[in-house]
């Protein structure tokens, strides 16, 4: 099978070991990305992240299908962890999304951190690409539960949604740095525990607060994703952020800095990878390492004198 | 290069018991394999389509409602119609060895029955995967 040739024919299986080859890094992986980058840059993609348990999963469900009863196609990536221990891993986002699971016009698919910390897995922008090229229109990334610090889904959305529940800290966790920065968008889930307005007036603080406030003000929004409350004014909103950033530039700067980021990214493991090549596989990480113990060497000129020899 | 093997267990059919499936999901979880797990009462159709699009490596069914004779087939015939012929198809539950014959024609590769260490499944799996 000619992967790309029947992925952009709207073969699912052939997405599906896109996906596979992408994930796994085997040598056509690269190819494939250079077909299908031509065919990327359509879909808009929506960034769902939140703690773990705070329904990130049940409210991506309803919001494909919120968006396919609007007629749009739906990807969806969502990220569990891996086990650092035994590279394992329990991938449980489908059991919310099982309804979905006959619509040909939704395509899941889990992915482990495999050793990602920054709350999502290092091919899942690729990942996302395949789903792009296959012609998805909105495509929905969910990444593992984080805590506070884990905010790469910044670097592949366009749209990010911070999904919070209440009962989970007072005011000082909203003044903290980390993944409260990143929402275009805060979601109160399950707002119909106690709570819920608490919550929503501390996020209001927290960005009355906000030193680098521009007119896009995210809104806050009460939902109980499993009774589908609130999920259409939800949809409802990404549009109008979606609205804003493409009228403001700002959809352009973001998928800009991504081109950026991206090109490095691939030049940084690209050269990482040669050198590990030529230094740890060859033996010759070790003998540098013998004469460091013996403080005969140090690392830093030797690495000084590695970049000048391969980088010549 | 990281080949990561990767398992669907799923639950065909309607009975509610998935402790077992748990407990397999788990050591499968800790021999390093990637599990995804899809939840009760799924039909046939829902298992295939899930397994496309995970490209799973395995399909591990648990059943206990005595339905085996009829979901297990079936989903062998729906995953191998979606062209997914080098998937390993293994079920278990309480499944009686008299049933197991036909299943094996059928096309599951191995049923495990109460009892069974979940390392017996878990070398089974590393014997005879095809990732």
């Amino acid at each position: 099978m000619d992967i790309v040739e029947e992925l952009l024919k709207g073969n699912r299986l052939a997405l599906s070991k896109a996906i596979t080859a992408i994930e796994n890094e085997y040598d056509e992986a690269t190819e494939i990305m250079t077909k299908l980058y031509p065919h990327t840059g359509n879909a808009y993609v929506l960034g769902i992240t939140g703690p773990p348990g705070a329904g990130k999963s049940t409210l991506t469900d309803k919001i494909a299908k919120e968006y396919r009863s609007q007629g749009k196609t739906v990807g969806i990536i969502a990220v569990d962890p891996t086990s650092p221990f035994t590279g394992g891993a329990i991938l449980g986002d489908r059991i919310r999304m099982n309804s979905l699971t006959m619509d040909e016009g939704v395509f899941i698919r889990s992915m482990g951190t495999r050793g990602s910390l920054g709350g999502l897995s290092h091919k899942t922008a690729d990942a996302v690409k395949a789903m792009d090229a296959f012609g998805k229109d909105v495509i929905i990334v969910e990444t593992v539960g984080v805590g506070q610090s884990e905010v790469d889904i910044v670097k592949a959305a366009d749209t990010t949604m911070v999904v919070l529940i209440p009962g989970m800290g007072d005011d000082i966790q909203a003044i903290k740095a980390g993944i409260l920065e990143i929402g275009d968008l805060f979601t109160i889930n399950k707002s119909d525990l106690p709570g819920a307005d608490k919550l929503v007036r501390e996020i209001n603080m927290m960005l009355d607060l906000d030193s680098f406030m521009t007119d896009w003000r995210p809104p806050i929004q009460k939902v109980v994703a499993n009774q589908g409350e609130g999920i259409s004014e939800l949809v409802g909103s990404v549009q109008t952020h979606r609205d804003y950033i493409t009228e403001k530039g700002i959809l352009d700067q973001r998928r800009t800095k991504r081109a950026k980021d991206e090109m490095l990214d691939i030049l940084n493991s690209n050269l990482s990878r040669y050198i590990k090549s030529r230094i740890v596989d060859t033996g010759r990480l070790d003998s540098y390492v013998e004469q460091f113990q013996q403080h005969r060497a140090d690392p830093y000129t030797v690495v000084g004198d590695i970049m000048s020899e391969m980088l010549r | 290069m990281d080949k990561k093997v990767r398992v669907l267990v799923a639950k065909p059919g309607l009975d509610g018991h998935d402790r077992g499936a748990k407990v397999v999901a788990r050591a499968l979880r800790d021999a390093g394999f990637e599990v995804v797990y899809t939840g009760l009462r799924q039909t046939p159709e829902q298992i295939a389509e899930a397994a496309l699009q995970e490209d799973v490596n395995v399909v591990a069914m648990s059943i206990l409602s005595g339905a085996h004779p009829h979901l297990f087939p079936k989903v062998v015939n729906l995953v191998r119609e979606k062209g997914m012929k080098d998937v390993l198809i293994i079920g278990g539950g309480v499944i009686p060895e008299g049933d197991i014959p036909a299943l094996k024609e059928a096309g599951v590769a191995e049923v495990f029955t109460p009892g069974t260490p979940t390392s017996d499944v878990v070398e089974f799996i590393k014997a005879n995967v095809k990732a």
